[in-house]
């Protein structure tokens, strides 16, 4: 049995592959790839399933790969089977396997066909590696592969303005489920002192659930993962992203958004509950919170006038109910409850052009003149302010927008003027000394040694502030987020004493992706005569392959498991204690903001209109 | 209040101005084609393409390099594009316009006046106002306006949009704007729009460009408020709105969100222009490369047009053997039913067809059996005044719980995740891998029940309902048959079988149903209209009066109504068992051509429908093309006009013996029968709007599918059934989407009409308006001569004669293989050896 998992993952990833080799013209070559994979998957799943269930439905977990390891550490990928992983593998093969069917003919001549199922094939291989995943490590990577291909489906129709905007702004918000998810795998390394398994934690000696329940790093841990699934299944108050990543085919958004992405992070709470349902504080939050979400997007969901977004807003309520269940412990009825769902919202999804035909019919032999809804009974005052509420979104994008951007941008904004000169200037009068002194960090008086690590990463901090509100020069924020992590790294290597190995993992993929990005925009800006940041280029439609390039070097630079920084960004926070909050903080806040301004970066430069063709272009408002 | 004139500033001129210009486009429900650019249309085309262009930023012309890459692929010929040159530029410069038009890259230099007044909250006062303000603003109209996908609809809808939110924010603790000043306004008695315009732009010169900005900044919605505005009841569940309430509220939304960025103080935007920007409207350059493009569009149309003269020259020249028609049929002028009637003829030689605008001259409203409302069933322009009700009939109506609105709600959502779980996953499997009709599609044939009763004929005191006549008296009726035939010149020569067909489509997942039936019915299947007129023809006190008008039509001889799905080609008869035993025999026999005249239609079709196979023999293609027409996942359920552009009005000698794709309109009508061409003016008035309009709508929703089509329409997002978007913030997308009008190539009409020249001039002169479609040349008008079949070319006011381009046609052989083997547009074939 233990052999048939790892296949599991890799059919999916080995199509992803061949998807990429396949040349975009040859539409029939690459959705008969689609099908087969995800169609020969579900077979095989189907199969394993029923021998699995048959021999006693044991909990699988395989050790796979070491990538990592010393005296202390050790970075492994693990996979895992149970229930859980089953439904969910079941659910989502089936509704792959449907959609790809679907869009072969539906996606017929689109130009972006191959990026489709390049883009499919790779979510589903982050899906399958996220619910097979045995640990927070592994359940990361499938976790940043499910971030970037929702980016990258939002963002299908590339040359329009709202897709793209709306693209970087669901990445934003993904960004901080990304975090949640380092901040939890930080304290959990440092509450059982190694990489835990999801096998393990079912079997936790009863003293270590006594220490978690009255331990504050157990509460912390909690709330990290309570905060990235709120993020991923879009809970109060993320919940604005959703109807917004509506922008891509609607296959598309009938799988992402429909149902599988958008169930993660139940999937998360369910496959982690043991870290937080002994908890009653915590089951009463996560409870408090799906049914807080349920109400409201319930109420935003019934007065939602365009079909999507009405899917978008009811599904998240139904997801509300589903935390309520696992909160509850029903978990058995909040699987049946997301496969239910998840089926539902695909199935009106990719019949949502049909509504027109359907309701004017309906109407035209039904019709009743304003037929009174609930609401009508409550007094006009509580009803008028609840429907202005509603039609608002219970101000929760605002909400994103004042509380989450903004603070970043002022506080980015005070930074002032710079230019790459000055900065690179500034960086080296204070890098240079800060280096040398590390390595005389034992003449360094303690009471200010104490405090170096945090303001090294403070420093980290404000520069990727900056990066992120910079709106002229493109190399300038590209630079910034680079010299970000070197302070990250010189602000740990104060910390503690760190093994050079580790930080050479950790700066392996900054340095490449940095160098090869730099190149990309040093060439462009002489192709292009000078790019900013102030607005959207489109400069994918001439550059393709710079694109490509700058888009892996993003990945390449903010730990996406491309590279080594991914493991690196494990290890370094395996340096910060756990009494160290506000340099855990320093440094997340520094991972959220660069990755947001690296992505900003890349879409700025290559996505949106392309402004040579402005009679072409597309509406702005469209 | 200040809301009339004062100063600069003519409040309705500027509204009536901005509603001339909006897209005209109607609700989904109504689609009906027309002139994308309707608002030029009072000018020369390429003056009109050029001023829309330089105003508004439209894209009305192929651009160079697409051009060029007809040329290459031989689309445009070398010899035409010389011909051309040389009658537009002159011999002498024929050489250095060529190696224009083909070798030198040449760029425009003139860039849209639009937007550039408003940019300027962009540049100096580095506000994104679009981004602050659509959002909301296109929730709260949307909702406003929704016809049925929320649950939970606006609660108030009183006088208007502004009134509403009136009573809405009077009675609200919360409100839509975040400032005082904005909220004090809004219930203000001095509300208007110069007092906010005041505010927010300052100088009243600037005003209307202001304005224009504004709202073509989002033109889709503009244009359907604009659009529900001048029809109300094209919307079943009304709303009242207005163009002027939408601004006040856009206004008062912008003046809101600079109070909030700004505070209370700020200085309004002219004070701080550098300069004004030019005039949206002035008229500006003609450049070289408008010069270069309009010779390139005219080489493209004539690399078209000359074949099918030369085709139609040829036609008209062949003596064609006449025999006693077998049977024969009446079809719409629609281009999709031209194959359909080829094959026919083709198939079964004894038969004789006819085109007519396919409400066959029976213009009512419908009522089906237990519908609340009327449908309206004739060209969109007419206003009848008679209905039509279906008394008896089963239930139109069809259930299916997903698409119910409780399964958004709550505790019953949960109940249907729950319990429908296994349903919808059985379902979906269906549908994807063994698909047939279901309640999501939208048929043609439910349009009218096949076995029903309907009330066509009036009571001798006649009923009214509603102002409207139920049914017909039989004078009436006389006089719409006599009209119909007269018009076609079918006066003689029945055969015992004369059907009627009207036709439909039918599709699922596709929210621009209504473009794809009958345009000569609204956009409604003309199934009622055949029927209506079968029943009026049979009728014995009809045939009476028609005998004294001198048409006499042997007692023998039946009118059998049909309905042809244009999507799945199938075809529906009508009241077949009414027919005598003999007559029963022969349409048996008949059924037969008509079913295999619809097979090889399907197989001709699926040629253009690449995801279709097209190899095999033509019942099996068929029962593919059938399939594919409830196929959730099949974005192009058929082609629908996609590659029209000839209209052709005349008698079928014109084009029996000659193969036009599936690219013509074709009118029948009998020169001679027409000494002093109202006929002719009857048909003109009618075909050249509704052909015109279809034509002009593929051609500039094809040459810029961003602006004036809906792009691609994979990601668009149903905004409260009467409009599309993308997303769920965005603008209605107006106009066809991609996957409507990519085997489009973008040429004009060309109308020939089978007429004297001179009486076609006089016909002209006595209705100007259907006049200037030829005279500004939105449409290419030809005649040939019904003797000596000389074609003329109507160019400034006047016919000329125009010697055709000497070029051998090819012959068609081997038809089947053809539509198997090629995807592209087909050359214009001749036909030897046609009987008729």
């Amino acid at each position: 049995m233990n052999h048939i998992l790892p296949i599991l993952i890799l059919l999916p990833f080995t199509g992803f592959l061949l998807s990429l080799i396949i040349p975009s013209r040859n539409e029939n070559a690459l959705s008969t790839l689609a099908f087969l994979v995800t169609g020969l998957h579900l077979g095989i799943l189907s199969v394993f399933s029923v021998y699995w269930l048959i021999h006693g439905h044991p909990h699988l977990n395989i050790k796979e790969v070491v990538l990592f390891s010393n005296e202390h550490y050790e970075f492994f990928i693990d996979f895992f089977f149970d229930k859980l992983t089953l439904v969910f593998l079941l659910v989502g093969s089936f509704l792959t396997f449907l959609v790809a069917y679907y869009s072969r003919y539906y996606l017929h001549k689109e130009s972006g066909y191959k990026r489709f199922f390049n883009t499919i094939l790779l979510f589903f291989t982050g899906y399958t590696l996220t619910v097979c995943s045995g640990n927070l490590e592994t359940l990361f990577m499938g976790w940043e592969i499910l971030g970037i291909t929702s980016f990258l489906l939002i963002a299908f129709y590339r040359n329009r303005y709202l897709p793209v905007k709306n693209a970087v702004k669901v990445f934003s918000v993904y960004r901080i489920g990304d975090v949640g998810l380092i901040l939890a795998m930080w304290l959990s390394h440092h509450l059982f002192g190694e990489n835990i398994t999801f096998l393990k934690l079912e079997r936790i000696p009863a003293w270590i659930e006594s220490f978690q329940t009255h331990s504050l790093t157990g509460t912390f841990i909690a709330l990290m993962l309570l905060l990235s699934a709120a993020v991923k299944s879009a809970q109060l108050p993320f919940s604005s992203w959703l109807p917004r990543a509506m922008e891509g085919p609607t296959p598309s958004s009938a799988i992402f958004y429909g149902s599988l992405s958008v169930h993660i992070g139940l999937f998360l709470l369910i496959r982690t509950h043991h870290l937080w349902e002994m908890q009653y504080t915590m089951r009463v939050l996560v409870a408090a919170l799906g049914i807080a979400t349920a109400i409201i997007a319930n109420l935003i969901a019934r007065v939602q006038s365009s079909v999507k977004t009405q899917i978008a807003y009811s599904s998240i309520a139904q997801i509300g109910l589903m935390f309520l269940e696992t909160a509850l412990g029903f978990h058995n009825l909040a699987l049946y409850h997301f496969a239910g769902n998840a089926l539902l919202r695909t199935y009106q999804l990719l019949i949502s052009p049909s509504v027109v035909a359907y309701r004017i019919r309906e109407q035209f032999f039904h019709f009743e003149p304003r037929k009174p809804s609930l609401e009508d009974s409550w007094p006009k005052r509580i009803e008028y302010s609840l429907y202005v509420l509603s039609l608002k979104e219970w101000n929760l994008d605002t909400l994103m927008y004042t509380y989450y951007w903004q603070p970043f941008k002022q506080l980015g904004k005070k930074l002032g003027n710079l230019n790459l000169n000055r900065a690179l200037l500034l960086f080296g009068l204070s890098f240079i000394p800060a280096l040398i002194s590390s390595f005389y960090q034992q003449n360094i008086p303690v009471y200010i040694h104490h405090y170096l690590a945090e303001i090294f990463a403070g420093i980290g901090l404000l520069l990727v502030l900056k990066a992120f509100t910079e709106r002229r020069q493109t190399t300038l924020a590209w630079s910034l987020v680079l010299m970000n992590h070197t302070w990250v790294a010189l602000a740990i290597s104060f910390n503690e004493k760190v093994g050079a190995k580790e930080l050479i993992l950790y700066l392996s993929g900054v340095a490449i992706g940095g160098i090869s990005g730099w190149l990309v925009l040093r060439r462009m800006k002489k192709l292009e005569e000078g790019i900013n940041l102030d607005q959207f280029h489109g400069h994918i439609k001439y550059h393709p392959k710079l694109a490509v390039l700058l888009l892996l070097s993003c990945l390449a630079v903010s730990g996406f498991p491309i590279s080594g920084t991914f493991i690196g960004i494990d290890l370094v926070f395996g340096h910060i204690h756990e009494n160290q909050a506000f340099l855990a903080t320093m440094v997340s806040l520094g991972f959220i903001v660069s990755g947001i301004a690296l992505i900003r970066v890349y879409a700025r430069v290559f996505l949106g209109p392309h402004l040579k063709s402005p009679p072409e272009m597309p509406y702005r408002s469209s | 209040m200040n809301t009339g004139t004062t100063g600069l500033w003519d409040e309705g001129a500027v509204l009536h101005k901005l509603e001339h210009y909006l897209p005209a486009q109607a609700p989904l429900k109504n689609f009906v084609h027309h002139n994308t650019l309707h608002a030029w249309q009072h000018l020369p085309f390429f003056d009109g393409c050029r001023l829309a262009n330089q105003s508004l930023g439209y894209k009305t012309s192929l651009n160079l390099h697409e051009f060029r890459a007809f040329y290459t692929k031989g689309q445009i010929k070398e010899e035409t594009l010389r011909q051309t040159i040389q009658k537009i530029k002159g011999t002498a410069t024929e050489n250095h316009w060529f190696n224009l038009m083909v070798n030198v890259e040449i760029h425009p230099n003139q860039k849209p006046r639009i937007g550039l007044l408003r940019q300027n909250w962009k540049k100096r006062y580095k506000i994104d106002l679009d981004s602050l303000v659509y959002p909301l603003l296109f929730r709260l109209l949307c909702s406003y306006l929704d016809q049925g996908v929320s649950i939970w609809n606006f609660p108030v809808h009183q006088d208007g949009l502004l009134a509403s939110l009136r009573e809405l924010e009077r009675n609200s603790v919360v409100s839509i704007f975040k400032g005082k000043r904005a909220k004090e306004f809004l219930q203000s008695e001095n509300l208007s729009i110069p007092f906010l315009l005041e505010r927010i732009v300052g100088d009243p010169a600037l005003y209307e460009q202001y304005l224009f900005d504004q709202q073509f900044g989002h033109q889709g919605w503009s244009g359907i408020t604009a659009s529900i505005e001048a029809s109300p009841e094209s919307l079943l569940d009304p709303k009242p709105i207005s163009l002027k309430d939408l601004i006040l509220v856009e206004l008062l939304m912008e003046l809101d969100v600079l109070d909030h960025q700004f505070g209370p103080i700020w200085a309004p935007l002219s004070t701080l222009l550098e300069s004004y920007p030019l005039p949206l409207f002035e008229k500006g350059e003609r450049e070289l490369y408008d010069e270069v493009l309009e010779l390139w569009q005219l080489a493209m149309e004539w690399s078209y047009y000359n074949p099918v003269l030369s085709g139609i020259s040829w036609s008209f020249s062949q003596t064609i053997q006449k025999k006693t028609p077998r049977f024969q049929g009446l079809f719409c002028i629609d281009d999709r039913e031209c194959s359909f009637r080829r094959h026919l003829e083709d198939l079964a030689p004894a038969c004789e067809t006819f085109g007519t605008p396919g409400f066959f001259n029976v213009a009512f409203y419908f009522r089906p059996f237990e519908g609340k409302f009327l449908d309206k069933v004739c060209p969109a322009p007419v206003f009848p005044n008679h209905l039509i009700v279906e008394t008896e009939a089963d239930s139109h109506s069809e259930e299916d719980a997903h698409f119910h609105q409780r399964s958004h709600s709550l505790w019953t959502g949960w109940l249907t995740a729950q319990l429908l779980a296994p349903w919808t996953a059985l379902k979906l499997l269906n549908n994807l891998f063994r698909p047939s009709m279901s309640a999501a599609a939208a048929s043609s044939f439910k349009h009218m029940h096949h076995a029903t009763q309907l009330k066509i004929e009036a009571d001798d005191v006649p009923q009214l309902e509603n102002g409207l006549q139920l049914g017909f008296t039989v004078e009436e009726m006389a006089d719409r048959v006599l009209g119909q035939l007269n018009s076609i010149g079918f006066t003689k020569n029945f055969a015992d079988l004369v059907y009627v067909v009207g036709h439909g489509s039918s599709s699922i997942n596709n929210p621009y149903y209504a473009a794809y039936d009958c345009g000569a019915c609204s956009g409604r299947p003309g199934s009622v209209n055949a029927r209506v007129f079968a029943f009026m023809a049979n009728h014995e006190k009809v045939r009476e009066l028609l005998k004294q008008k001198g048409i006499s039509i042997p007692e023998s001889t039946r009118f059998v109504s049909a309905l042809h799905d244009t999507a799945s080609d199938d075809i529906v008869f009508y009241d077949i068992e009414s027919l005598p035993e003999n007559l029963k025999q022969q349409h048996q026999e008949n059924e037969k051509h008509f079913i295999a005249a619809l097979d090889i239609n399907a197989k001709e079709r699926s040629r253009r429908l690449v995801s279709s196979k097209s190899k095999g023999p033509a019942a099996l293609v068929h029962s593919r093309i059938r399939k594919r027409v409830v196929s959730l996942f099949e974005p192009r359920p058929e082609l629908n006009h996609a590659s029209n552009c000839l209209c052709i009005i005349g008698s079928r000698r014109l084009t029996r013996n000659v193969y036009l794709d599936r690219r013509a309109f074709l009118n029948s009508y009998d020169p001679k029968n027409d000494p002093d061409g109202s006929l002719l003016l009857g048909i003109l008035k009618a075909a050249a709007p509704v052909c015109g309009g279809i034509n002009l709508e593929y051609y500039f929703s094809r040459v810029d599918n961003q602006k004036l089509g809906a792009g691609s329409k994979l990601p668009h997002n149903v905004m409260g059934l009467i409009g599309l978007a993308n997303g769920a913030d965005g603008d209605l997308r107006p106009g066809l989407p991609s996957q409507m009008i990519e085997i489009h190539d973008p040429l004009r009409l060309l109308m020939i009409i089978e007429q004297v020249p001179e009486l076609i001039l006089q016909i002209l002169n006595q209705s100007p308006e259907t006049a200037s479609w030829f005279i500004n040349e939105w449409i290419i008008l030809t005649a040939i001569h019904p003797e000596t079949g000389k074609i003329y070319l109507f160019k400034n006011r006047q016919f000329q004669e125009l010697t055709l381009v000497d070029e051998e046609l090819p012959v068609l052989i081997h038809e089947e293989q053809l539509y198997e083997e090629q995807e592209g547009n087909l050359p214009v074939f001749i036909k030897k050896g046609v009987e008729a």
